[in-house]
């Protein structure tokens, strides 16, 4: 599996040429997840070792995916990491989820967050940045 | 949807929580500066599509007649310990994007808005957005070398803003500055709930 990230940049174009590929080429056309709730701060957590040889379907993007949430990465920066549009992550995250190859944690709502021990924790913590 | 678990394979990995805290603001206030200064990593970017009518298809068909834009979403982190991160958005200047404030905000702890004391009225809808969903935030007055200097109690009138929403003066560059605007977010967010946080 490789273990860089893809390198988009062509030399005979700059960012003002725009996609080179149409965003939702990759996905087949799918603009909407399988699933909804993709937050952006939602963590995408890989199955442990998972067998991805059985799904010869999946898209390289899909591997790199499984990948880089191995070791648990919100939604916003696994889009970063591809560089892809967090519209096309969402829907290849609901095809890895279809096939229970990640889980996903959603983020607390801040309006109902689990104690107030939190609030403290973050102004501690930026006291001591 | 829930979340989804694997409790019987996860064996001691923790997920943290990442708190989101968005950045608004008219153009050029600084906000990609102050997400800057106060990321822990070189600021992010990402995008989101703009897609025409005709979304929730299956169908590859008719996509390429679709016209799709980009926005641009710069973002930063901050990790408070093991378990916490904040994760900063600055939010897309024009009004057409307000789609992409709601998902930005939606589980928001707050925001912070940022006035140009130069260009007043260009966070004037900001204000109302946050104003109007009921998001905490504060606004930090970003001090430009060039730009005059007012009492906050001015622009706190030219703002018409609520006596309990705390101003700020900032340097959007600096980090300590950006440092106490965020505080000053989250103790505002403690108060709100009834809970202060207690000063040191």
């Amino acid at each position: 599996m490789r273990t860089d990230l893809p390198e988009h940049r062509h030399e005979w174009l700059d960012d003002d040429a725009g996609p080179v590929v149409r965003p939702y080429t990759l996905t087949g056309g799918r603009v909407r997840p399988s699933a909804d709730g993709f937050d952006l701060v939602a963590y995408v957590l890989a199955k442990p070792d998972p067998d991805l040889a059985a799904y010869p379907e999946l898209h390289p993007e899909h591997r790199l995916l499984v990948e880089l949430a191995g070791r648990g990465t919100p939604v916003v920066e696994l889009a970063a990491g591809l560089d892809l549009a967090v519209g096309v992550v969402r829907v290849l995250l609901g095809d890895l989820l279809s096939r229970g190859l990640v889980a996903v944690h959603q983020p607390p709502r801040a309006t109902y967050l689990p104690d107030n021990d939190i609030l403290k924790a973050v102004v501690s913590g930026l006291r001591a940045l | 949807m829930d979340s989804v678990r694997y409790d019987g394979e996860r064996r001691g990995r923790r997920v943290p929580i990442a708190l989101k805290i968005l950045v608004a603001g008219g153009f050029g206030a600084g906000k990609t500066t102050l997400v800057s200064a106060l990321s822990e990593v070189r600021p992010l970017q990402t995008e989101e599509i703009l897609t025409g009518a005709g979304i929730g298809t299956d169908d590859i068909s008719g996509v390429e007649t679709k016209s799709t834009t980009t926005v641009a979403m710069d973002f930063g982190r901050i990790t408070i310990n093991d378990d916490l991160q904040l994760y900063l958005f600055g939010t897309p200047g024009q009004d057409r994007f307000w789609f992409l404030w709601d998902e930005l905000a939606f589980g928001a702890l707050g925001a912070v808005v940022l006035a140009d004391t130069r260009r007043l009225a260009d966070c004037f809808p900001s204000i109302d957005y946050f104003e109007q969903r009921g998001i905490p935030f504060v606004v930090g007055v970003n001090c430009f070398d060039d730009s005059r200097r007012f009492s906050l109690e001015a622009v706190r009138r030219a703002l018409d803003l609520d006596p309990d929403v705390p101003m700020v003066l900032c340097d959007a560059r600096d980090r300590q500055s950006g440092k106490t605007v965020l505080i000053s977010l989250v103790e505002h967010v403690a108060r709100q709930r009834g809970e202060p946080v207690p000063t040191p």
